[in-house]
């Protein structure tokens, strides 16, 4: 069974006042994400991450398509017991206390005092809320509120938990201690589905991903099988060549780029389109000495800035 | 129910702690006692005066607290996202909606009887400032409990002021709900005029169409029996029982409506 389950999942929202037409702000999404996994919901502002997890919490409903959770269909109110969930920008009552607020959503889902109490006190503790607990949410500062945000979705041991941008607005030392939360949740067992354009956290944090841009699937996948397949060129490591033969081969545009390494070593990168064991031979036979050949691996960066750009290019297209 | 009671429980909490209403309150003590200096100038009326003023200042601040904060109770949530962490919790929008309703209403009622208890203060402390001779003039006595009937009309107005209030916001902007909600309370103050229009109207259809909004609005004049209090006059244990009976049927349609409508709504 799979943790969250999505197909052909759609939203249009109305626009306009007199003539109304659709937006489609989430167009057709199928995802699988499995039990225990941390996934990366990539993409950037406007891709439809937000409406994807508003549609996940029936916040919105969807114009065609279906969601489930752990095998039930969102909205069923017995799924919600077995979940988590943090909005972006999170915001709560002005006049409740951290403390207070905790206490009442633990309340929500059952919890006896004793047990809300220890939760509670629990919670604020790892998330590093000290005397402020007994603030009122309205002196919190964003970061602050953001740590109210995560505990409050994790009060209740959720199965899986939905944490939109969770890093925003946490300082650097902020943004490590959510890292390692969230590595802690999956070592407990919970799924982490998490959207964010900051691909750094995704690549430390996620075992696969999905990129959406213009609310359309681009890309899904293994973290580790992405980065693995797709190379963007060759790294020649060769000892014991002239520079007259580096200047040729670099003039023919078969090596991009010479770094010297030292004791007449040097690094030559070369584009995806060059066969390295053709340009190997011809510098073998030149004098040169092969030290080592691997392929150069795209990073996340680049696999998503490709994914976005060819999503814009069919809409282009499709637009014309 | 106890996922309703909990919620109720913190929109109480959220008004006892917004400024505004400590403010209110203490507007409405201030009422009774201007009423009570008011009533040092009109010899001989002093006792009707100040229990008129002060029933109306009982109802006039629990509409405002009703209408206020009535508009502002899902908006707030909606506007301010913080509906989305609540409705991600194990609950069904319909037991946000009641529970919503539920603690406006304790909020009221809390309030109500404060300003009751201020106002029978001041009236308890005003019949010993009169002789004997004075006292049997009043057609009721200072602290007549009679005058619970009308408060306890008052609170069910506002019971029904607030079902109407977050019925309009359940769809609409707090300004919109507002007007909406007042709108409906000033027409619902003349519906008793809606049943007769036929005698001061020729037209059948403008009759009919009288007759149909006398039935559909709420009558909001059905709840005031001040003048009947003030003045000893007879208020049928009855009257009191299908106003009540009458409130609860109009309140449970508004919240149907506002559960119906809020059901459906989309958290863009």
């Amino acid at each position: 069974m799979n943790a969250i389950r999505t197909e052909a999942l759609t939203k249009h929202y109305p626009v306009g006042f007199w003539r109304q037409r659709p937006y489609v702000a989430l167009d057709a999404l199928t995802l699988d994400v499995h039990q225990g996994e941390v996934f990366g919901f990539l993409g950037p502002n406007g891709a439809g991450k937000t409406t994807t997890l508003k549609l996940l919490m029936q916040l919105t409903y969807p114009t065609s398509g279906r969601a489930e959770i752990l095998g039930q269909p969102v909205g069923d109110v017995s799924v919600k017991r077995r979940i988590g969930y943090l909005p972006e920008n999170p915001y709560f009552y002005d006049y409740l206390t951290a403390e207070e607020l905790l206490h009442y959503f633990a309340g929500l889902f059952g919890y006896a005092a004793a047990d809300r109490r220890r939760r509670v006190a629990g919670l604020l503790d790892e998330m590093g809320i000290g005397a402020e607990r007994r603030l009122q949410l309205r002196k919190f500062s964003k970061g602050m509120l953001q740590r109210v945000g995560i505990a409050q979705a994790i009060i209740n041991d959720p199965e899986v938990v939905f944490f939109d941008e969770p890093m925003s607005g946490l300082d650097p030392l902020g943004r490590r201690e959510i890292r390692e939360l969230i590595l802690r949740l999956r070592e407990r067992g919970c799924t982490v589905f998490f959207s964010s354009h900051v691909l750094s956290d995704a690549e430390a944090l996620c075992s696969r991903v999905a990129i959406v841009a213009s609310g359309r699937l681009a890309a899904t996948g293994d973290l580790s099988e992405i980065l693995a397949t797709h190379a963007r060129g060759w790294e020649l490591v060769m000892a014991g060549l002239d520079d007259t033969v580096l200047e040729a081969a670099t003039a023919s545009g078969r090596v991009e780029r010479v770094t010297p390494l030292g004791g007449r070593r040097y690094a030559l990168a070369l584009p995806l389109s060059v066969a390295p064991d053709r340009l190997v031979a011809d510098l073998v036979s030149q004098g040169g000495e092969l030290v080592s050949v691997n392929p150069i691996h795209e990073t996340l960066e680049d696999f998503y800035v490709r994914q976005i750009g060819a999503v814009e290019n069919d809409r282009g297209l499709a637009a014309v | 129910m106890r996922l309703i009671g909990q919620i109720a429980v913190n929109v109480f909490k959220e008004s006892v702690r917004d400024k505004v209403l400590y403010n209110l309150v203490a507007f409405a003590v201030l009422m009774i006692a201007v009423s009570y200096l008011l009533g040092q100038l009109t010899a001989g009326q002093d006792m009707k005066i100040i229990k008129d003023l002060g029933l109306a200042a009982i109802a006039s601040f629990g509409r405002l607290i009703a209408v206020f904060i009535g508009i502002g109770l899902v908006w707030k949530e909606v506007e301010r996202r913080s509906i989305y962490s609540l409705l991600s919790k194990p609950i069904h929008r319909y037991e946000f909606i009641l529970g919503k309703y539920a603690g406006l209403a304790l909020t009221l009622f809390v309030n109500v009887v404060v300003m009751t208890a201020a106002f029978y203060a001041v009236l308890a402390y005003l019949n010993t400032q009169f002789p004997e001779s004075v006292r049997v003039s009043w057609p009721a006595p200072a602290t007549d409990p009679g005058m619970l009937r009308a408060i306890a009309l008052i609170f069910l107005e506002l019971l029904l002021i607030t079902a109407v209030a977050l019925f309009f916001s359940t769809f609409s902007s707090p300004f919109l709900s507002a007007a909406l909600t007042l709108g409906l309370w000033v027409i619902g103050h003349f519906n008793d005029d809606l049943r007769s229009f036929e005698t001061v109207v020729e037209s059948p259809v403008a009759a009919y169409f009288a007759r149909g909004l006398y039935y559909v609005l709420p009558n909001f004049g059905a709840f005031d029996i001040k003048t009947q209090v003030v003045y000893a006059l007879p208020v049928p244990w009855l009257y009191v029982v299908t106003t009540t009976a009458y409130a609860c049927v109009y309140i449970a349609f508004l919240l149907a409506g506002a559960v119906a409508i809020f059901s459906k709504r989309d958290f863009r």
